[in-house]
């Protein structure tokens, strides 16, 4: 069954949004293991 | 557990995901968390106290996401909470329960990586308390609920403290009682002005189950082992002067406006100011006292 125009393109907004707030997240993850590391080999 | 609402088709926004950890409630948290991480003896590299902070505000809010998965059909039926994500079909259940353990799984191990055993081990037992214990187990059941259940939002400022010393002392454990029995009589002044909210959607609090007079007795009551545990640092040499004399004014005013409350015959939610103030002050008071703890450990450091 096609979705309408407006609901595909919402789902592809959501998608989106969803998609750079998890890299954002992720990336700073990545970042945090670092410091941890970092931390953890001074201490 | 009943039928919950259904959900749209559309994927949740991650606001949904981020309004599921209730972020209002994290800031409770993660404030009591810091305040005991600050108060505790020894030294935390500020990278690993940032992550058991971080670890202890994701943890409340894995505990959070999946206390709201599975009181979907609750939250529905509360005005206060039928907006919230799940009951307001912004969001279907099984993402909202992956969130949630994922959430927990990762606070827990990263809080056991970067920081320590006990840490970990204390974080899992809050999360699993507030999931099982509380939300499964005594929520629907009885209406010491909120009397047992305070105890998952008591750990926080245990976790903070083990973080850096890696062990458990008197100081965080009275702090943990003081939060414990906090939790009756903020929650039953809250549930005396909601109570029709509660009352629909089934929910056995002691305003429901008992009536307002007893709930106004037990809540007053409740205040007075709290304001005794509150105080009790200072006596024990735990805590200087400012912590003490800040405690006891403190203290003082939540047992005058927990009196009102005991003593108040006020059966209109609408008129119950007494109610709403001491609710109201009841948050402002945990703020303050672990505000003044710290700013006296500082002082007296």
């Amino acid at each position: 069954m096609a979705l309408d125009p407006n609901t595909e393109t919402e789902i592809r907004r959501r998608q989106k949004s969803r998609a750079i707030v998890t890299a954002l997240l992720l990336g700073a993850f990545v970042v945090l293991v670092y410091a941890i590391s970092i931390a953890k080999m001074v201490k | 557990m009943a039928s919950a609402p259904i959900a749209s088709n559309l994927p949740a926004e991650w606001r949904d995901f981020w309004a599921l950890t209730k972020p209002r409630v994290m800031t409770l948290v993660v404030f009591t968390g810091l305040c005991g991480l600050l108060i505790a003896p020894g030294h935390i590299h500020p990278v690993l106290g940032f992550t058991a902070i971080l670890c202890i505000a994701l943890g409340a809010g894995a505990a959070a996401a999946l206390n709201q998965w599975y009181e979907a059909d609750l939250d529905s039926k509360m005005k206060r909470t039928a907006n919230r994500p799940l009951p307001a079909g912004r969001m279907d259940r099984q993402s909202a329960l992956h969130f949630g353990v994922g959430l927990s799984a990762l606070s827990v191990i990263l809080m056991g990586f970067a920081v320590n055993l006990l840490a970990a081990a204390i974080l899992t037992v809050s999360i699993l308390f507030y999931v099982l214990i509380y939300t499964v187990w005594l929520k629907r059941r009885t209406p010491q609920n909120i009397v047992i259940g305070g105890a998952a939002g008591a750990f926080p400022a245990l976790i903070g403290w083990a973080a850096v010393t890696g062990r458990i002392d008197v100081l965080p454990v009275l702090l943990f009682l003081m939060v414990f029995l906090w939790t009756p009589p903020h929650f039953w002044a809250l549930s005396l002005f909601v109570n029709s909210d509660y009352a629909a959607a089934g929910v056995p609090m002691m305003s429901v189950v008992a009536g307002t007079k007893a709930t106004r007795l037990q809540a007053f009551l409740y205040s007075w082992p709290m304001a005794a545990v509150a105080i009790a640092p200072w006596p024990l040499g735990l805590t200087g002067p400012i912590y003490g004399v800040s405690a006891i004014v403190l203290n003082v005013t939540f047992l005058a406006l927990a009196a009102r409350v005991g003593f108040s015959r006020e059966s209109d939610p609408a008129l119950m100011k007494a109610e709403r103030r001491l609710f109201g002050y009841s948050i402002l008071y945990l703020f303050a006292t672990f505000g003044v703890l710290v700013v006296d450990k500082l002082w007296f450091a």
